[in-house]
């Protein structure tokens, strides 16, 4: 197997691992797939075309990353839903630093407590990842939604 | 002819229509349900005397900017014209009724409508008919056509401290006197002298009336009860000092406050048993972690202008809101995320982390995206029935606590008055 087509199989077996997490296991381990350090942004492609820097969630270290998920849990109030994250092939790339980053086509269906399935994202994952033996966490993941609009309110991550 | 009259007339609704006369303290749910009421809103409140939010000054620094927004349900452009003046008018060609600008925001030499080339200055007015002398002299536009006749409609155009304000009316008061002294004097507080730059945008489609959020707005006595984040981290606590403060005419409002260090922890929310209360600690707190913007120690304010526009300022937390009814169950909130061009790189981060807590995924602010549609769907089928609002009284005033629903009720006062009903 080359390295690339080993780096292929790290990175989509992340995804994978990624959507199991945030989808079924009701995301309480999803900030550990990211680095202590590490930047987690929600944005839109208008927004991130424009080079503006604000998200609808903006997380620079694993701990907001828990405290958002805490507070899903312990403080907001939002009608029960579920979400279902498809994740395309990556394209991956190797810095000249070495760092590993990849690209990410998304697709996340809402499925409300009263049964409606929609689609509610659509967009592209820019990662950049750092290797912890053997596995890959996240220094970064910048979330470019397709669309500039949010149906209700975006509560669990994407 | 007499049901034609009767369907576009604005004297009266259709059906039947309870509201006692006056009444503040009692909104009839119709009035976020019906088609006809939606109408009437369009034609005697964005069309009628008041004024609305169009964009920021700053989204338009350049001759030839432009920006595609709505009053209302009526497309309207913003623009920087030649004479380095901001215009708007209707975005529609007065030939065939095409929408002009095909994109939200750009820059442009004049507007080409695609549909047959009817082409319009910066400035909004009708400069160019394709083949208005038709061909080899034959067909065109008859001698009697003047173009300066087929303007699209223009506002009215107000510039507020980088805000810019549009109206159809040319009866409704200029925008000091409109806001009021006390309303006025708190956006000064925010955008006096300063230089707002965008730092993002974001739209949230709300699943309710446009009236159940402009009342969400207004309601600081739901703050610190649905939003539990605001409440255990101290951004927010009805104990606090603030209050609120009501135009005199009641459709503008600001509610405030300031964070007492000093302050004993109080017994309120605990007595009251309110879910508000709880153990919950951030695992990095640097998320609060903030500065005195306005140098006044106010942590709060939220100030709205009748009929669609919020300014917010949460800590280092700066937005705007534009408020645009889609239908009567249906709306469109757009969300303007703002620094200075002042700002530090530290500052700007401040309010990038502080974001958090505000918009669709904010952490004080993603209720506000569902329960309005908890209320619309609560509602169905209780046309005649009505929501219950005496909290601190029965008036629209001012006041120093925060445990009143005064400023909603001034909302309805306005409303009233500008509906007739």
């Amino acid at each position: 197997m080359t390295e690339i087509d080993s780096l292929f199989r790290r990175v989509g077996s992340f995804h994978a691992r990624y959507a199991r997490v945030i989808d079924d296991e009701g995301a309480q381990g999803w900030p550990e797939l990211f680095a202590p350090e590490c930047l987690y942004v929600v944005t839109t492609a208008a927004n991130h075309r424009a080079g503006m820097e604000a998200g609808l969630i903006y997380a620079d270290s694993r701990g907001m990353l828990e405290d958002r998920i805490t507070a899903l849990n312990e403080a907001n109030i939002y009608e029960q839903h579920v979400y279902r994250h498809l994740i395309g092939q990556p394209s991956i790339s190797v810095e000249a630093d070495g760092a590993i980053t990849s690209e990410a086509s998304f697709l996340v269906a809402r499925i409300m407590r009263t049964g409606e399935t929609e689609v509610f994202a659509t967009g592209r994952y820019l990662d950049r990842f750092v290797e912890c033996g053997t596995d890959l966490l996240l220094r970064e993941r910048i979330v470019v939604c397709d669309s500039n609009r949010i149906d209700t309110l975006l509560a669990l991550p994407l | 002819m007499a049901v034609v009259e009767k369907e576009l007339g604005m004297a009266s609704l259709n059906g039947p229509a309870q509201w006692a006369p006056d009444q503040l303290t009692r909104i009839p749910y119709w009035l976020f349900q019906r088609e006809d009421v939606y109408a009437r809103e369009q034609q005697r409140i964005f069309k009628g005397d008041s004024w609305s939010y169009l964009c920021l000054e700053a989204e338009v620094p350049e001759i030839g900017d432009f920006v595609a927004t709505r009053v209302g349900d009526q497309p309207v452009l913003v623009t920087r014209g030649h004479d380095d003046q901001i215009y708007a008018f209707e975005n529609r060609c007065a030939h065939r009724g095409a929408l002009l600008a095909l994109v939200d925001r750009g820059n442009a030499k004049d507007f080409t409508c695609v549909y047959h080339a009817w082409t319009y200055s910066l400035e909004g007015d009708l400069t160019g008919v394709a083949f208005e002398g038709g061909v080899s002299g034959v067909g065109g536009m008859p001698e009697s056509f003047c173009k300066t006749a087929h303007s699209p409609r223009k506002l009215r155009v107000t510039n507020l401290h980088g805000l810019i304000f549009g109206s159809f009316s040319n009866d409704v008061p200029a925008i000091e006197e409109y806001l009021g002294e006390e309303v006025l004097t708190r956006i000064e507080r925010v955008l006096g002298g300063r230089k707002p730059v965008v730092i993002g945008r974001f739209t949230q489609m709300l699943p309710n009336n446009w009236k159940l959020y402009f009342e969400n707005v207004k309601d600081s006595y739901h703050a610190s009860i649905l939003h539990l984040f605001f409440t255990t981290f101290e951004l927010n606590r009805l104990s606090q000092k603030g209050g609120i403060i009501v135009s005199p005419d009641g459709g503008n409002h600001v509610s405030y406050s300031a964070i007492d260090p000093d302050a004993e922890r109080d017994q309120h929310y605990a007595d009251q048993n309110l879910r508000s209360e709880s153990a919950y600690q951030l695992k990095d707190p640097s998320l609060l972690e903030g500065f005195d913007d306005f140098g006044d120690g106010v942590t709060l304010q939220i100030l709205s202008v009748f009929p669609g526009f919020v300014l917010q300022q949460i800590q280092n937390s700066l937005a705007v809101r534009q408020i645009l009814p889609t239908g009567t169950n249906r709306t469109e909130l757009n969300w303007t995320y703002l620094g200075f061009d002042t700002d530090t790189p530290e500052q700007r981060r401040v309010r990038l982390k502080q974001a958090n807590l505000i918009g669709p995924a904010g952490f004080v602010s993603m209720e506000d995206g569902c329960v309005g549609g908890f209320v619309q769907r609560g509602i169905a089928g209780a046309q005649e029935a009505a929501s219950v609002m005496e909290m601190g009284g029965h008036d629209a005033l001012s006041s120093a606590s925060r445990v009143t629903e005064a400023s909603i009720r001034g909302f309805w006062k306005a409303y009233r008055r500008e509906m007739a009903l």
